[in-house]
């Protein structure tokens, strides 16, 4: 079957740092898959690749067979992947249903013309907008801040908001940069469900940048580990788990972090 | 010798090109360190050459040969003082704050500089003749004619940025300047008070100014209240287009600046006047980063 | 025709306007308020057009352009040139004086857009810092080409423009150019515009693509300034390089911020404000000058406007409005959503 997302021997370089390094992927169709490694591995940086952040250095991406390689992170996301951010990046003066209601931004009928006389499709375009952002919402639980400013909800909830805004983009690929940070455990046990619940409930494909290995081996079906932009290993939970090379990054990190 | 390239256009251009040195010095200090465009630096400068003016006069009223020396002196000081007062009073409070407030901020405190002094009586918005400090005497060199005021101008600018490359290079407040330019976390970690280096690098950049602005005074011999801002933005420029946060990227812009603009005189009033914002608009188009600089990215 | 549209969805803010007109002309006929004042109006509604104008770029597209006044210039001697040439050929009659004003207003804000759609598009890659210098570098640019050009008067300015603006004619265009505005903020262009205030990063990852909506918040903004500059100099006559340099630039960031940033009720209040507050400071200082035994120089009204600008920037940041937006100006299909919404 053709795999929904694709990268060939992707390789990007800050400067001189190479942070990224022969990266492969062949993501299937409807499948929740991992990305980890220790602090500064490559991970975001691979995400940002994908989604026209940065352009790699070497190699090609590719998304439903489309070469995506060059695209603008707007184009990227007009052909159907959507992300969230390690750092929460809402919009924190916009309401919680601007927020959403930006991600439908690029499915607009009206242009400036329509909005300057309030056309016909001005009206059924927001009403429909409006209408799909405040069912989000609902699912989310979010439904009675609509109208408070995102900088006002607990971190809990914009964590939500800003699922629910990538939603909005009606993708059909979920890039999810440590959704758990900064979670209690209690929180996090919802958050497993609601990965699941989402892929399962928008017919997507997920993947899944964690610290949190509770998650990761919890609900990922394949894992891969990177270790100074290099991949060390892949496969499922159990044999990530007991893989020498990735105890070894884990570990000899940590011997450095009590170090410093 | 006649042509628009004589050697008359090269001295001029020196001249003018270490005036906007030391002005654009300052600029690149603190958009190193505060990344603000300050935009009342230009008006350090003006109220130097004031000050210079006043010192001069009081000098000539006793009858005293004025001591340039000693208007340097009060120039930069009084540059130095007007530079950390406004750190510290309008931008200091808004450090954390978005950085557009900052930036209004600065235009705030520039407007209000050059407008307190035009409603001075004793300043007032007119050009003010500059008082000659010294008498004139000239060099007459193949074509060319090179005066004393000249060689005075450029020696007290080459030594002060001689002087200011030792401090940044081998002191110990000059190399945590350079430190919190580019790592503030770093500078934590070693002890030192950013609030401190920033007070010092303002007083540092006022005190060029000011300098600069008695440097203006002899040279081109007209002041007034607003005689600061169209030298203040091209001494911006030339920080541009050395790379901003570069010292020596600023010097070598300014210079560059002096040149295109004594030359572009030579050709017509419009291409002299219209040159250095052409340059800035090229440079930002083509080379974001200026001269010198480093292209940085945000992280995402 | 459609444009009635605009007048009948807004029928308050409609309806609160007419009133004023009504009001503003009734006290003009009746002598309590004499031409000098009206004069002032005039400026003050000029003043409205240009501080939302810029708004819309600063405040809600949170891009930084000062040199505002830089479009109105290039608007001014458009259309100034344009109706002092026809003007003199004398074909105008009391009646197509006014299509020829139409069309001299248009194409003042289609000059003025061209040059702010060609000015934004290599700039506004650029932080926003650096587009502030690159604006007032452009407004520097304008002075020196108008400076140089005697066919439009030079440094003298170009005079003898025909008197077309009156009070009626500029009430109508300003309540047309806010209500316009005021419907592109309020749709899906003014939150693509506000996500990129918020976050470029993000904004362009929900699809905004916002190098064009940057540019198309320049070109608009740049139209209006075009359009409320060819007001101005056919009411007073003369479009003068000084007008429209760094301090009228100035004066209208002064209303922008002063008023709030991303805020049109703010810009509108802001500038009629600042502009009767700066003619009453112009009359308090001729006033001084009389009586005070030292000459009290009109400078002093800019030294008024540089403390309260540091002031609000140290204390108010937000502005008088702070982002709100009176209910007036409030399209209904907001509802709730607008009140929540808040720079
Ligand atoms: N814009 C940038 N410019 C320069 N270097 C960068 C940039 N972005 C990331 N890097 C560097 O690239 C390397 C990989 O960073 P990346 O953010 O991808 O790591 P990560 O695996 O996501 O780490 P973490 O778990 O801490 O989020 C790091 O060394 C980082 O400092
Ligand atoms: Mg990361």
């Amino acid at each position: 079957m053709q795999p929904v997302l694709k990268l060939d021997s992707v390789t990007h370089y800050f400067g001189g740092l190479k942070a990224v390094s022969n990266f492969n992927l062949d993501l299937p169709e409807g499948v929740l898959w991992g990305l980890i490694g220790p602090n500064g591995a490559g991970k975001t940086t691979i995400f940002n690749l994908i989604t026209g952040v940065y352009i790699p250095t070497q190699g090609k991406i590719y998304f439903l067979s489309e070469d995506i390689t060059r695209y603008k992170p707007h184009t990227v996301v007009s052909r159907g992947i959507a992300r969230t951010f390690q750092n929460l990046r809402i919009f924190p003066t916009l309401t919680a249903l601007d927020n959403i209601r930006i991600a439908g931004h690029f499915r607009m009928k009206y242009g400036i013309l329509g909005a300057t006389i309030r056309s016909k499709d001005f009206y059924t375009s927001e009403k429909e907008l409006t209408e799909k952002a405040m069912h989000l919402l609902e699912l989310f639980k979010l439904h009675d801040r609509a109208y408070s400013p995102a900088k006002s909800l607990p971190y809990g909830e914009l964590r939500r908001l800003e699922i629910a805004r990538a939603l909005a983009t009606d993708p059909k690929l979920l890039l999810l940069d440590e959704p758990a940070a900064g979670m209690n455990p209690k929180e996090v046990e919802n958050l497993m469900e609601m990965i699941l619940w989402i892929r399962d409930h928008f017919k997507l494909t997920v993947y899944l940048i964690e610290h949190h290995m509770k998650v990761v081996m919890g609900i990922c079906e394949r894992i891969k580990v990177m270790d100074f932009g290099e991949t060390i290993a892949e496969g499922n939970s159990s044999d990530i788990q007991n893989d020498p090379k990735v105890i070894e990054a884990y570990l000899g990190r940590q011997k450095n972090h009590a170090k410093g | 010798m006649s042509g628009i390239f004589n050697f008359q256009q090269v001295i001029n251009s020196i001249q003018l090109g270490s005036i906007y040195a030391l002005i654009a010095i300052g600029y690149t200090l603190v958009y190193g360190i505060v990344k603000l465009v300050n935009f009342a630096h230009g008006d350090f400068y003006m109220l130097g050459a004031y000050v210079a003016y006043f010192t001069a006069m009081f000098e000539i009223s006793r009858k005293d040969q004025p001591n340039v020396i000693i208007i340097l002196l009060i120039s930069m000081s009084t540059g130095a003082l007007v530079a950390f007062l406004s750190n510290r009073i309008a931008y200091r409070p808004l450090r954390y704050k978005p950085r557009l407030s900052a930036l209004i901020t600065a235009i705030g405190v520039s407007l209000f500089l050059e407008y307190t002094s035009s409603a001075m009586p004793f300043i007032g918005p007119s050009f003010r003749p500059f008082p000659d400090v010294i008498q004139t005497k000239q060099f007459h060199i193949g074509g060319a004619v090179l005066t004393n005021y000249q060689i005075i101008n450029v020696a007290i600018a080459v030594t002060l940025m001689v002087v200011l490359t030792y401090i940044i290079k081998y002191t110990r407040v000059g190399m945590a300047m350079r430190a919190s330019s580019q790592d503030k976390d770093a500078l934590k970690l070693m002890g030192v008070n950013l609030e401190k280096i920033i007070d010092f690098t303002f007083i540092i950049g006022g005190s060029l100014a000011g300098a600069a602005g008695l440097l203006a005074g002899i040279t081109y011999p007209r002041i007034n209240p607003y005689m600061g801002i169209i030298p203040g933005l091209k001494a911006f420029i030339a920080a541009v287009l050395g790379g901003i946060g570069n010292v020596t990227g600023a010097m070598l812009g300014a210079f560059i600046i002096g040149f295109a603009e004594t030359f572009g005189y030579a050709i017509n009033s419009v291409i002299g006047e219209g040159i250095a914002y052409a340059i800035l608009i090229i440079v930002l188009i083509f080379l974001p980063q200026g001269l010198l600089g480093k292209k940085t990215g945000e992280k995402v | 025709m459609k444009i009635t549209k605009l007048f009948t969805n807004n029928r308050k803010l409609v309806l609160f306007s007419v009133i004023f007109y009504v009001v503003v002309d009734v006290l003009h006929l009746t002598g309590v308020l004499n031409d000098y004042w009206i004069q002032i109006t005039n400026v003050a509604l000029i003043n409205i057009i240009l501080a939302v104008s810029l708004n819309l770029i600063n405040g809600f597209a949170g891009q930084f352009s000062i040199g505002h006044m830089g479009f109105a210039a290039v608007g001014a001697y458009t259309a100034g040139t344009l109706t002092t040439i026809i003007w003199k050929l004398g074909v105008a009659n009391s009646i197509t004086k006014y299509l020829l004003f139409a069309v001299a207003l248009i194409l003042a804000g289609v000059a003025a857009a061209i040059v702010g759609y060609l000015i934004g598009l290599p700039t506004l890659r650029l932080r926003g810092d650096y587009l502030a210098i690159v604006t007032l570098a452009f407004g520097e640019i304008i002075r020196v080409i108008i400076n140089a050009t005697g066919y439009v008067g030079g440094p003298r300015g170009l005079l003898g423009i025909p008197k077309l603006s009156n009070f009626t004619i500029i009430f109508f265009v300003t309540l047309l150019s806010v209500i316009i505005m005021r419907n592109i903020v309020f749709s899906t262009i003014g939150r693509a515009l506000k996500s990129i205030r918020e976050d470029e990063v993000a904004s362009e990852l929900v699809g905004v693509d916002i190098t064009r909506y940057k540019v198309l918040a320049f070109t608009i903004g740049s139209f209006f300034a075009g359009i409320a500059g060819a007001l101005l100099c056919h009411l007073l006559q003369i479009a003068h390089p000084t007008q429209f340099g760094f301090i009228g630039s100035i004066n209208v960031l002064v209303m922008v911020y002063i008023g709030g940033a991303g805020s049109i009720s703010g810009s509108i209040v802001a500038a009629v404000g600042l502009t009767f507050l700066s003619e009453f400071l112009r009359l308090g200082i001729d006033n001084l000058n009389k009586i005070a035994p030292f000459p009290v120089g009109p400078e002093w009204r800019m030294v008024v406007y540089a403390v309260l600008l540091v002031a609000v920037m140290l204390y108010r940041t937000a502005g008088i409005m702070g982002g709100r937006e009176f209910g007036i100006l409030v399209p209904e299909e907001e509802g709730k959503n607008a009140t929540g919404s808040q720079a």
